[in-house]
């Protein structure tokens, strides 16, 4: 490269913008713990109402009321053991559901004061102390039963199968083809919403229980394979989550500074010191979910100057939800709606901006272009617009061993029973909101069916 | 995990909390939900003569809301049950039949005759029930009939009707008292002289909950006029819990199964009440505000605490309080605290100043730093009362620190300044 053409490069990617101080505020837990004085005062405001709106909207039917009710009187021990006993990952739960949606959208305090309950930040509490005790352990395994079952893919649908078939008595080995286990809690989510290795100590919980292998490294459709995994064990639970990324369809997609925004959020959950991570002066996100707005509101805390996050719709239409929004924007991130890309502009074999076309609805509802464009900078620019589920593991010799929908994720009746016998699923691989919380009821589900079909079974 | 299993006076129970005889155990179907919801047993609501109805008024209940929150206090002016006397039996048999591991305890207030208490029992005793509970408590409508706490506040009708039912029935007795009273102790030892098993205390209080303005009558108002009622509910525990301690610790009182009641609303209150010397407890108002639930975290609540304390059974700690429920001149007035301030939880809102300078020992002194208001306490006017702290917001911002004086335990008799020992002197 030329002298000249050097001086000319346009592209501003560099490590270390911020202070050690600022990276570590940055990342630091967006929502502080309560303290006990506001626990108890807040959860004095529960009503405990009958047949509570909160428990229906919860995916994984927590009694809150009751957990809330232990809070009042300092039974916080007992209080975790409600929330864990309906959902094993109540902790991650707590600090990562869009509550504002579930729970709390549903609490009748909103009708009566306008208010909610804080439902998330009181299980936090209580998850939290029960972790912070010597006598966390609150399950107790049954009598072994001999019978063996395989899951694939360590995240909290595999996690909490694991758990419900280890109480039952049964030995669990989880296959997870990444080094750390905990899945999306791990790589994914938000730094600063699990903040303090949190996904790893409560990983470590689950574990505790005993009865739970797990062998990293193992990837099904490499190490293993799913034929295999039926003969050796009585059933196996597949708990792969997506792996695929939605392209844009754009020309140069391969330049340089265009990337999928998973795979840097995961660069950013492991890496051990963000100081070390480069970001772009300008960065654009492209998308409309909570990964576009976590990608955003990551590179712009870790010193990002201008992150754009385009939509093509307006922000009614985007699926994070109103409260993330308007954290991205206090976050500094600007949110443009309406307007789709066009082209990916490049200098060097490098990104360099993105050109947009505004859109709008024509008569029938459908999406289309205006033909205005503009263009904005972009030293880096994060794909955001979708994962999905890659099937080609559950492929041997060419053909699919089990049923997928048309959405191409793996089809499972209400247990979580797929089309090949003694298998079940669950998860971001099957079909339902890619949510935690969805996960983990998944996990749950299956662990109960499977449990039933072994008993059955002899 | 601790065992919360529960025996008194030879009844026993999954666990020690009974629902207080009330609308809550009016009939089969909310008794069966209460036991499904897993109470440990119950007493049925009070059962009277068969004959004349009874009959109730329409606005039966008052309340005392505090600081936002409803019902600190209940008040009601209902009677015993209105329901016909075969039907309860009948109930009453099958529950027992098909719930036999709780207790089931059976309320009872009839005329004080003999015969009247004769005939009763024999029908009771039919159906299986663990005990009977005798209600000298009511304080209205019935105790104008000369039943319930007509009866409740004259030992010597208590003593005798506890013989009478000592004398018809095998089944344990259980003496209900009355608080309207001015010492708990005289009926307590009558129903221990009478032979009762166990007293089951306190019945509600005498009470107006509040006065309607608008219409100038107190509540609850029954066509423009109001009469007083029982007052129960949180607001009434540490009444309660005196009179429970007052006879636990009674020599006459001999040790008799106390059934403790009055404003047990967490299992905290709970083991208080054991801790006071109660074997079982009774709950009516709250579960008449949120419903049979709330005993998920009564036992849980109960056997995680005493996981925590290492009791392995409610009688490792049962009565443990009352070795140190003293008088007054058993204090020791070398004892000396003071308060001390956290300055780091305050939150500046200056109430421990203000309570104290006007209220009490003008100790705790408001300074203006700029902005920053600080408050202290100075240690030569603190007599260490309490009063900052438990006026304080904030858990923990004021806690009260022992001063090491050396001195040895002395009581007032032994006191120096007492004027009797000046004399002596
Ligand atoms: C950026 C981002 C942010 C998110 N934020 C939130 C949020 O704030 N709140 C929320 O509720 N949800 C959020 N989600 C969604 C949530 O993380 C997922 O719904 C959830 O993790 C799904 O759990 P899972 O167990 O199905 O899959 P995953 O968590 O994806 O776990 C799947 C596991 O399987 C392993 N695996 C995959 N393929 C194989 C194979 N062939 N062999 C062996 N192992 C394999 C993976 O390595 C992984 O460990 C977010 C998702 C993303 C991407
Ligand atoms: C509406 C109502 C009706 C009651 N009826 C009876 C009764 O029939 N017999 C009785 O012994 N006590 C009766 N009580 C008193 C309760 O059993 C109990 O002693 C009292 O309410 C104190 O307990 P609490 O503070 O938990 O409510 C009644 C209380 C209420 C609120």
């Amino acid at each position: 490269m030329s002298k000249a053409a050097e001086a000319e490069n346009p592209v501003d990617i560099a490590a270390g913008r911020l202070s050690a101080a600022q990276y570590a505020e940055n990342f630091s837990d967006v929502a502080p713990p309560l303290d006990r004085n506001s626990a108890v005062t807040e959860a004095n405001r529960c009503l405990f109402c009958f047949d509570a709106p909160c428990i229906e909207a919860c995916l994984t039917s927590i009694d809150i009321p009751v957990f809330i009710k232990k809070i009042s009187t300092d039974n916080v021990k007992g209080a975790a053991t409600t929330i864990l006993s309906a959902n094993i990952m109540g902790g991650s739960c707590s600090r990562v559901c869009p509550v504002e949606e579930l729970c709390e959208e549903a609490c009748v305090r909103n009708t009566q004061s306008g208010q909610p309950i804080k439902i998330g930040q009181l299980q936090r509490y209580a998850t939290d102390h029960l972790y912070s005790r010597k006598d966390a352990q609150v399950f107790t395994r049954k009598p072994a039963t001999g019978k063996k079952i395989a899951i694939v893919g360590a995240g909290p649908a595999g996690l909490s199968c694991a758990h419900g078939l280890a109480r039952e008595g049964h030995n669990v080995t989880i296959f997870e083809a990444r080094p750390k286990a905990g899945g999306l809690n791990e790589y994914g989510i938000a730094a600063y919403k699990v903040a303090g290795n949190f996904a790893q100590r409560e990983t470590d919980f689950i574990l505790a229980i005993g009865g739970i292998e797990i062998k990293n490294g193992q990837a099904l459709g490499q190490q293993i394979t799913l034929s295999q995994l039926r003969k050796d064990y009585d059933a196996v639970f597949l708990g792969m989550g997506m792996k695929g990324v939605n392209a844009l369809g754009l020309e140069a997609e391969n330049l340089q500074g265009v990337e999928n925004a998973v795979d840097y959020i995961e660069k950013l959950r492991q890496a051990k010191d963000l100081g070390k991570l480069p970001v772009g002066r300008h960065v654009v996100v492209i998308g409309g979910g909570n990964t576009a707005i976590d990608i955003a509101i990551q590179t712009k805390r870790l010193g990002a100057e201008y992150v754009t996050l385009v939509y093509r719709r307006g922000a009614g239409e985007m699926s994070a939800t109103h409260h993330e929004q308007e954290f991205a924007q206090t976050n500094g991130v600007t949110i443009k709606h309406w307007a789709q890309p066009k082209k990916l502009i490049g200098f060097q074999g490098h990104v360099t901006g993105v050109e947009f076309e505004y859109t709008q609805l024509d008569a029938n509802g459908k999406l289309m272009g205006t033909g205005d464009t503009f263009s904005i900078p972009a030293d880096m620019v994060f794909k955001a617009i979708g994962q999905t589920f890659v099937a080609t593991p559950l492929k041997e010799q060419g053909r699919d061993l089990l049923q997928l929908t048309k959405k191409g994720r793996i089809a499972v009746n209400e247990d979580g029973q797929t089309s090949l016998p003694g298998v079940w699923a669950g998860g971001d691989c099957t079909e339902g909101q890619d949510l935690t919380v969805a996960a983990v009821e998944d996990g749950k589900i299956a662990a109960i069916a499977i449990n039933r079909a072994l008993k059955e079974k002899k | 995990m601790a065992d919360i299993t529960c025996k008194i006076a030879g009844v026993t129970s999954p666990n020690p909390f009974w629902l207080a005889s009330a609308p809550p155990t009016d009939k089969e179907y909310n008794v069966v939900r209460a036991v499904e919801a897993g109470w440990g047993g119950v007493v049925w609501k009070t059962l009277g003569e068969e004959g004349p109805p009874v009959v109730n008024v329409s606005s039966r209940y008052g309340a005392i809301n505090y600081g936002g929150n409803k019902m600190a206090g209940l008040n009601n002016i209902e009677l015993i049950t209105d329901r016909p006397l075969d039907v309860n039996l009948k109930e009453i048999e099958r529950v027992k039949k098909n719930w036999p591991d709780r207790a089931l305890i059976v309320s009872l207030m009839v005329p004080c005759e003999e015969q009247s208490w004769q005939k009763i029992l024999k029908r009771v005793e039919t159906t299986g029930c663990d005990g009977v509970e005798l209600n000298f408590g009511c304080p209205h409508g019935m105790s104008e009939r000369g039943m319930g706490s007509a009866v409740g506040q004259v030992p010597e009708y208590i003593k005798q009707v506890t013989e009478w039912c000592k004398k018809y029935t095998k089944m344990p007795v259980f003496v209900k008292l009355t608080p309207n009273i001015t010492n708990i102790l005289h009926p307590a030892r009558a129903a221990v002289s009478g032979g009762a098993d166990a007293v089951s205390l306190i019945n509600t209080i005498n009470s107006i909950t509040s006065v309607n303005l608008d219409l100038m009558a107190p509540e609850p108002v029954v066509n423009g006029i109001g009469a007083h009622g029982g007052y129960c509910g949180p607001a009434v525990k540490p009444i309660a819990l005196c009179m429970v301690g007052e006879i636990a610790r009674d020599p006459d009182c001999k040790k008799i199964p106390i059934s403790g009641i009055g404003g047990i609303s967490t299992w905290r209150d709970a083991a208080e009440f054991i801790s006071l010397g109660a074997g079982s407890v009774q709950v009516c108002t709250a579960a008449m505000h949120y419903g049979f639930k709330i005993i998920d975290d009564l036992t849980d609540g109960l056997s995680n605490w005493m996981d925590e304390k290492g009791y392995q059974t409610l009688d490792d700690f049962r009565g443990k309080a009352v070795p140190n429920y003293k008088n007054w001149q058993d204090l020791d007035m070398n004892y000396d605290i003071k308060a001390v301030i956290d300055q780091d939880k305050c939150i500046q809102c200056g109430l421990c100043h203000i309570v104290c300078e006007d209220t009490s020992h003008q100790a705790v002194k408001a300074e203006r730093l700029g902005d920053t208001r600080r408050y202290t306490v100075i240690d030569e006017e603190c007599v260490g009362c309490n009063l900052c702290m438990l006026a304080c917001p904030v858990d923990t911002c004021i806690t009260m620190k022992r001063v090491d004086n050396g001195k040895p335990y002395l009581t007032w008799p032994n006191d120096p300044r007492n004027a009797a020992n000046m004399k002596k002197a």
